[in-house]
């Protein structure tokens, strides 16, 4: 759908954001093209929501610049071409779910009818229920269906599944998916991995308010997937005892030593090469939080993606 | 919905019509409105509970020449209950929106906040004049207050003009204090300033430190369009009552924008 000339998007450049002292984007640029599927992937914090605020215009860049489909935010064209789905928004609970996916149609050019938004969103039966009764999930797809029902060419949402069952989850990613095949280009943040997996195209890790990786999400996954080494030493480990070798998030507690990295066959032979004692060694999976450390770590990106080969005396 | 629909066409609108979401806009908020009753039953209850209590006893008695106290307290009350109607249908409804984060929600939409706040306005207006069509027909029906036409039409319109100055106090109230305060803050204020302006009882049988205060109050030169219409003796000129009503809507309105923008750049920047 990207056809030379037409604008990106979305399109961050040298982004800013500070809620007083506290950074919450760091400088972010960033190009979503028209079609894409982008998961915006990070932990709590990290300035998912942020990042969704400006381009949505709900918020301002302390600096840098935000565009989208190449002007700005708050221009009632760029509005009228894309839907959203935000956290902690009020739904107006007196109106019936028919009433309101009427009155958000309203605001665009060329909405969906109405049916066909209530199918989307997989609320038929719920028409003519007030939004008060619904469930938490019913209302996410609610949600769902008010960001979907102008037609929008960009859809943004905002950790999409948060309240949904397993089961509600899959089929709404599902539907995510479907939306994205015609050709429309969807943003959306998660803490989720998996989900993050399952929809994008293209995976972007933020952390700490910077962008740490960017990529497919067999490449992220290539690099997330740490593992987390722990073991305690008699003797203190000397500063140079991990020198060189592929290892991030590194920490020492009194005897014990915990890293992580995607080679703990290799870096565990070069130790004991090195003549490093060890008792109550532990390998293990690292989870989300911990993987996401692993390419934001101090060490961060350099080590993580070095080649197996890399360790070296 | 084809993978190559194009951006913006050179035909198609590349925005909906502002005034087809001001209307949509409306009538979703009159149906909110209806539903709630709290809101809606208190504009139009409240006066003719007023007017049953004190205007129907006192009906046929003289108030002044060719008024009756009937006619008096029902001018007293329409000011009452179109003011109330502003306070509450436009103050504390936007109110409700700050506290449900419906302003976040608006503002993910292409809806322009101004037409949404509008629209809110229009709404309560509408409202404050339905609640003045059932207090004069309830009056002419059961209380047998008959007023000359060019009358009703003057004191229905007066009021209308001046109930502005209401939906920026009640406007004002929505973003000085916090959601949860803004019904009792309302109720408090606008229940002290009507009976401080004599809108419940005279303000010739009101203590006299009250009817010292009276001429300072914004209910009290809101009344003076109602008494004036109905040509109750000494009542104020118009100037001087829109002048007041003015330079009072003036300082609501100032308050509430200045709390509106602050809590925006609270929010939304």
């Amino acid at each position: 759908m990207t056809r030379p000339g037409s604008p990106p998007a979305v399109e961050l450049r040298g982004t800013w954001k500070r809620y007083g002292d506290v950074v919450a984007l760091a400088g972010i640029s960033l190009e979503v093209q028209l079609g894409d599927i982008v998961a915006f992937l990070g932990p709590n914090g990290a300035g998912k929501t942020t990042a969704i605020s400006l381009m949505l215009g709900l918020r301002r860049p302390t600096e840098g610049t935000v565009r989208v489909f190449g002007m700005s935010p708050l221009d009632r064209r760029a509005r009228s071409l894309r839907g959203a789905m935000l956290q902690d928004v009020g739904l107006m609970p007196l109106l019936k779910v028919h009433e309101i996916i009427d009155l958000f149609r309203s605001y665009y050019p060329a909405p969906l009818q109405t049916a066909t938004v209530l199918a989307m969103c997989g609320l038929e039966e719920k028409a003519r229920a007030h939004v008060g009764t619904l469930s938490g999930g019913q209302r996410q797809r609610l949600a769902y269906g008010l960001a979907v029902c102008g037609d929008p060419q960009a859809l943004f949402l905002d950790e999409p599944t948060v309240g949904m069952d397993v089961a509600g989850r899959r089929a709404f990613l599902e539907e995510v998916v479907t939306y994205a095949a015609s050709g429309r280009t969807v943003f959306l943040t998660t803490h989720f991995l998996d989900e993050a997996d399952a929809v994008a195209r293209r995976i972007v890790v933020i952390d700490r308010g910077r962008i740490v990786a960017d990529g497919t999400p067999a490449e992220i996954k290539a690099r997330a997937a740490g593992r987390k080494v722990s073991f305690r030493t008699a003797a203190p480990l000397t500063p140079t005892a991990l020198a060189g070798l592929p290892v991030t998030g590194l920490s020492v507690t009194d005897a014990t030593v915990r890293f992580l990295t995607n080679e703990p066959e290799a870096v565990l032979a070069e130790l004991f090469r090195r003549g490093t004692t060890m008792t109550d060694l532990e390998v293990t999976g690292a989870d989300l939080e911990e993987a996401f450390l692993a390419i934001t770590g101090p060490a961060g990106a350099g080590s993580a993606g070095a080649p197996p080969g890399g360790v070296s005396p | 919905m084809s993978v190559d629909a194009p951006i913006v066409t050179g035909s198609a609108r590349s925005s909906a019509s502002l005034w087809g979401m001001f209307a949509r806009q409306a009538r979703v908020q009159a149906v909110i409105l209806w539903r709630t009753p709290a809101l809606s039953a208190t504009g139009f209850l409240l006066p003719i509970i007023l007017f049953v209590f004190f205007g129907l006893p006192n009906a046929d008695v003289p108030y002044a020449p060719g008024i009756t106290m009937g006619a008096y307290l029902l001018a007293s009350y329409s000011a009452f209950a179109v003011s109330l109607v502003m306070i509450f249908n436009f103050g504390v409804t936007v109110s409700l929106d700050r506290a449900e984060n419906v302003d976040l929600l608006v503002r993910s939409t292409p809806l322009p906040p101004l037409v949404h706040l509008a629209a809110r306005a229009a709404v309560a207006l509408a409202s404050g004049l339905l609640s003045l069509i059932t207090l004069f027909a309830f009056a002419i029906v059961l209380g047998g207050i008959e007023l000359a036409a060019g009358t009703w039409l003057s004191m229905g319109s007066w009021l209308l003009v001046g109930s502005i100055t209401f939906i920026g106090l009640g406007f004002a109230i929505a973003y000085l204090v916090s959601p949860n305060a803004a019904p009792a803050v309302a109720n408090i204020v606008f229940m002290v300033m009507s009976f401080a302006s004599g809108l419940f009882v005279p303000l010739d049988q009101l203590p006299d430190f009250l009817a010292m205060i009276a001429p300072y109050l914004p209910t009290y030169h809101y009344a003076q369009l109602a008494w004036r219409a109905l040509g109750v003796p000494g009542s104020a000129d118009l100037a001087v009552s829109l002048a007041w009503l003015a330079g009072y809507a003036a300082v609501f309105f100032a308050i509430a924008i200045r709390g509106y923008r602050g809590e925006a750049s609270r929010k939304f920047s």
